[in-house]
């Protein structure tokens, strides 16, 4: 770890956030990736059985 | 073959299944470089300190919060200009990354701004367009929301679109129109006297690479969902009509 001297706060607590933010997006996009995935496969499954 | 053979959802769902991976390995690498290059193998600033190193998240984010929104642009014009429903799903796919970029540029611009500053926030030109920006990426995202029928959400979110984009070119070039305020001016420009030092532009290029890729990944990802949530609703409703 880096000595950050005074600003140690303001510079950990900016990546933080960055981390977080970005972290969030990129697990949101995931998990609406997936159930849209397996939504869509429910519903061609369905018309296929049902002609 | 033409670009336009990949506006066929199809044919874009083929390529970015085959890209995606590489997209994402390139991104994780290059985002992990350059954040780990930055923050832990650079000098403090002579002047700042230590608050230097909050440039490879900040300057990155803010960049990527105008480009996203350039590429919004585009797809928003061939959109209007040519109809193609992969450019409007884009666009939307888009807007959450922006948005996201934007809080991040605003949020580590406040916490690098108090000290160095002595306040957290100023109506200085660049961050009031910023924050302007930010509105504009909410109110597209709510206007996508608050339309049903596709079509129409699409035509008037690009006009929004249009309309932002004024904002969008000032956050990036509201320090040189006016001379005044409190940011500074480009960190990296090819005028060597305005330019960061070498120890820093270096890891600060991999980081903006890396954003850069992270939002390539995730817009091609969420264009992906965009697509198949379609999908989803032209069998729902000819399901309704058997």
């Amino acid at each position: 770890m880096p000595d950050l001297g005074k600003y140690a706060f303001e510079v950990l607590s900016a990546y933080a956030v960055s981390l977080l933010l970005l972290g969030g997006l990129i697990w949101i996009s995931l998990r609406q990736s997936a159930r849209m995935r397996r939504r869509l496969e429910e519903q061609e499954r369905r018309m296929n059985r049902n002609g | 073959m033409s670009l336009w053979e990949y506006a066929n959802p199809k044919k874009f769902m083929a390529l970015s299944a085959r890209v995606l991976p590489w997209v994402t390995g390139l991104a994780a690498t290059t985002l992990l470089v350059g954040l780990v290059w930055g923050f832990f193998f650079t000098p403090d600033d002579f002047r700042q300190g230590s608050t230097v190193k909050i440039i490879y998240v900040h300057v990155p984010s803010a960049m990527m919060a105008i480009n996203v929104w350039v590429m919004m642009l585009v797809a928003s014009l061939i959109w209007l200009v040519r109809r193609h429903h992969v450019s409007a799903l884009a666009a939307k796919a888009a807007a959450p990354i922006g948005m996201v970029m934007t809080l991040i540029a605003l949020i580590t611009g406040a916490v690098w701004g108090q000290p160095m500053w002595g306040t957290w926030w100023a109506w200085d030109p660049r961050l009031t367009s910023f924050l302007i920006l930010f509105l504009f990426y909410l109110g597209y995202i709510a206007l996508w929301q608050a339309i049903e029928d596709p079509d129409t959400a699409a035509d008037l979110t690009s006009v929004l679109c249009l309309v932002g984009s004024v904002f969008a070119l000032l956050s990036r070039y509201a320090v040189l129109f006016w001379n005044q305020g409190l940011h500074q001016g480009a960190s990296l420009s090819l005028d060597r006297e305005e330019h960061v030092a070498d120890v820093f532009a270096w890891p600060l290029w991999v980081s903006m690479a890396g954003f850069g890729l992270l939002f390539l990944a995730l817009v091609l990802l969420r264009t992906r969902t965009e697509i198949r949530a379609r999908r989803l609703r032209a069998l729902e409703a000819r399901e309704r009509m058997q």
